[in-house]
């Protein structure tokens, strides 16, 4: 039977500029991969969540497969606690289900609404990527189905070259039909965290590099509006599990238990004077001074890891023109980049609340992954005129300072940009030639940024 | 994972439980401390649906054939759910349907059976026989999904309307023929659904509810023995509205 199809306006997290798109949405594994063997008008590609900022899970050419609802749980070893399960379980769905248990995933995004396949296809990291590296770390294996070679059995040790490509690959290789992913053990659903104030980014550089080795999750956030002396200034939150006997007292003997909380949700787009350089400031002025430092203070892992996630559609706050993330990642050497970066921003005053500024660890072998030594800053920018050439300027610091920028949130960046920051980018081309020579895939990050196949010369006749 | 013997837990056979809005009631149901029989066409799917509630819920879950059209095969089918959980089921809910492209309805008679055969006849054969079994036992609930489509006839998709309309008159009497026995039945009239049955339909965005939001509904309303459960609740209100529209008027909308 014919898969229905579904046209619609589809965008990243960041709502900029929507693309018209043809939407499948098959729920049994047999109507996926008729899809893929021609049912599906090309060029075709799999989408999750839509958590990714800009375009990698757009394809306005050929069609968009939403994978959203083949999601189920194949099989659980509570011994070793692999997962195995199909690409578009959810990490909400995953933690619901073995949070409980005592398991958890052991990478983490800032949001759990995201799927296995799309935290596969941009090798999410998280608050730990300086102790446990990024979310492939804790991929066994997966299948995939590529045009050329059919479905791929892949591992770091079977088709590693495969693999590594689609592990950050954006969805470039081919779509992700299984996946064994390693949980975590948890012993409570709660993280010890510590809170300081650092008073500028010298400082919080000096913690980073001093005192993260002490802590399993370490994140800052910082005030992109301050300025001289103050630049930078940051509230850091580092933690570690807690053990079951240092929960809050109303929880012992109860360790994995989470207080029960209801979410907010912002039902409308905000009309564009709500956020205005004046309220982000009052927002981040406060924040700043509410965090009082703290020590050992307990805190549930849906607070920690998820904060955002508690407000339902936070991103119609920045109204019908959306906005875009920016993450720019500067090698350690690259510190006079990042204060050039927080400079320009503190001067332009466009970037938003809730930059945040981690310290990563060691690079991973995904040839496209993100993460590399170093420290990573994310910024919120609302789509307002100028943007393009603000951007341009950011990118140029970064490019001068050896710095990247993050495919999953990346929204404007020019090919040769992407180009000088991905030096592993010859060695993905060429895994693209064995699976997807004709470039059956496609999205509209490909195809802005060059990262696939050059377009062959067609000639209509 | 699914230890637990399906003797000591409460248990319902889902009747055509590959589509979504089953696959969500089904959760809720194993997420209920319920033990499962899923039956329908596509059993090689309805395993992986299985392997995931016992992943997620570890109650046992069991998958049979049952084909709707195949009204021979219904009483037997009745037995082999006793035979796999090991006593009659406590409860039966049949969620298999089909909506017909409503001109081709129109055109051509055999689609227009196929659409009776399935949502009316194809439930009430299988309905009856669990009626029988559980009228005899004295206990047990059923239910089947209907759609708000039924409570009035539209230009849009009055085949599918009238055979959901057919149903509901069974369900109706069903249930005054069971209530003396302790036998619940419940009719679940969902509005719109974003399933595969209306995915790449144009409907009011603000009407549609996911399924598993509308299982949840359904489930509940089950459970508590509702006679009549509209999902979510403000269809109740709609359809009043729509049915009270006089036909004067009505027979010029374009519904
Ligand atoms: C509030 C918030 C916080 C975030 N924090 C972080 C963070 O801390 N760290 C971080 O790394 N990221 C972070 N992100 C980004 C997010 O984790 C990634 O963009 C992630 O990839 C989104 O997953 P998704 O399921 O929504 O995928 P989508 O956005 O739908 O798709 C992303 C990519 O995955 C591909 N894809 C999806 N499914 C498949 C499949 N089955 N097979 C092959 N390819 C597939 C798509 O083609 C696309 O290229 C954050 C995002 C938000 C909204
Ligand atoms: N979607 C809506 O807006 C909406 C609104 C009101 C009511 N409903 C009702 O909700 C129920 C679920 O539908 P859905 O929206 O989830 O649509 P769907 O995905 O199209 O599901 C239809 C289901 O019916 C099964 N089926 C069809 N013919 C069958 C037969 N002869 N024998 C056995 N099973 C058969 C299918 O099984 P196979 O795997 O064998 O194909 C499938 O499981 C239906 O009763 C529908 O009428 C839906």
């Amino acid at each position: 039977m014919d898969e229905p199809c579904k046209a619609m306006a589809l965008a990243g997290w960041g709502r900029y500029k929507p693309a018209a798109c043809h939407v499948y949405r098959p729920e049994r594994r047999d109507a996926l991969l008729s899809l893929l063997d021609g049912g599906a008008p090309g060029p075709v590609l799999a989408r999750g969540l839509g958590r990714s900022y800009g375009d990698a899970a757009v394809n306005r050419t050929g069609s968009v497969l939403d994978m959203t609802r083949l999601n189920r749980m194949r099989s659980f070893d509570p011994e070793t606690g692999e997962l195995e399960c199909e690409p578009g379980v959810s990490l909400s769905d995953i933690i619901a289900v073995f949070q409980p248990r005592g398991w958890f995933p052991a990478v983490v995004p800032g949001t759990h609404f995201i799927t296995v396949g799309g935290a596969i296809a941009h090798d999410v990291h998280g608050k730990n990527h300086h102790r446990d590296g990024s979310f492939s770390s804790f991929v066994d294996s997966i299948d995939l189905w590529t045009p050329a070679l059919g479905v791929v059995a892949c591992s770091p040790t079977e088709n590693a070259d495969i693999f590594w490509a689609t592990v950050g690959g954006a969805g470039l290789t081919g779509v992700i039909l299984s996946v064994r992913l390693r949980l975590r053990r948890v012993e409570s659903a709660y993280v010890l965290a510590d809170y300081e104030r650092c008073a500028n980014i010298d400082a919080v550089l000096e913690a980073f590099d001093t005192t993260d080795e002490n802590y399993t999750y370490s994140v800052a956030w910082v005030d992109c509006l301050a300025t001289a002396d103050s630049l930078g200034r940051s509230v850091l939150m580092r933690g570690n599990p807690a053990l079951p006997n240092e929960v809050p007292p109303g929880h012992a003997g109860k360790p994995l238990r989470t207080p029960r909380r209801l979410n907010a949700t912002v039902p409308f787009d905000f009309p564009g004077f709500v956020l205005n350089p004046l309220s982000i400031r009052a927002f981040n002025e406060t924040f700043y001074a509410m965090s009082r430092p703290a020590k050992g203070k307990d805190v549930d892992y849906e607070k920690y890891f998820f904060p955002l996630d508690r407000v339902l559609h936070w991103n119609r706050m920045y109204g019908k023109r959306g906005f875009v993330q920016y993450q720019a990642t500067f090698p350690p050497e690259g510190r006079a980049g990042l204060r050039a970066m927080l400079e320009r921003c503190s001067i332009a005053r466009r970037a938003s609340f809730l930059a945040v500024l981690k310290k990563f660890g060691e690079a991973g072998k995904g040839m496209l992954s993100h993460p590399m030594r170093g420290y990573t800053l994310t910024l919120d920018i609302a789509n307002a005129p100028g943007l393009v050439p603000f951007l341009g300027e950011l990118d140029r610091i970064l490019l001068d300072h050896g710095g990247r920028l993050y495919l999953a949130k990346d929204t404007v960046a020019a090919p040769a940009t992407i180009a000088a920051m991905y030096p592993r980018l010859e060695e993905f081309r060429a895994v693209l030639h064995r699976v997807d020579p004709e470039s059956r895939l496609n999205s509209d990050l490909a195809r802005r940024t060059g990262i696939g196949l050059p377009a062959r010369e067609t000639h209509d006749v | 994972m699914s230890n637990a013997s399906p003797g000591s837990l409460e248990s319902v056979v889902i009747v055509g439980a590959s589509s979504s809005l089953a696959r969500a009631m089904a959760a809720c149901f194993a997420a209920g401390d319920h033990a499962l029989v899923l039956a329908g066409r596509d059993t090689a799917e309805l395993e992986v649906i299985a392997q995931d509630l016992r992943v997620r819920y570890a109650r046992p879950c069991r998958v049979l054939h049952f084909d709707a059209l195949d009204y021979g095969s219904h009483p037997g089918f009745v037995a082999e759910c006793t035979a796999a959980l090991g006593a009659p089921p406590d409860g039966a809910v049949v969620c298999f349907g089909m909506l017909p492209v409503q001109e081709e309805a129109q055109e051509d008679f055999t689609v227009a059976g196929r659409c009776l055969d399935t949502n009316y006849t194809g439930a009430m054969s299988v309905l009856e026989r669990f009626a029988g079994v559980f009228e005899a036992r004295g206990s047990g609930f059923i239910a089947a999904v209907s759609s708000v489509a039924g409570d009035r006839g539209r230009k849009s998709n009055y085949h599918y309307g009238a055979a959901k309309a057919a149903l509901n008159a069974f369900l109706g009497g069903l249930q005054n023929r069971l209530h003396a026995r302790g036998v619940s039945v419940t009719t679940v009239k969902p509005g719109f659904l974003d399933t595969k049955m209306t995915w790449g339909l144009v409907l009011p965005a603000l009407l549609v509810t996911d399924p598993e939001r509308a299982a949840a509904i359904a489930v509940r309303g089950i459970l508590k023995r509702r006679s009549i459960v509209y999902v979510p609740g403000y269809w109740r209100l709609i359809m009043l509205v729509i049915r009270h529209i006089p036909g004067v008027i009505f027979k010029r909308l374009s519904l």
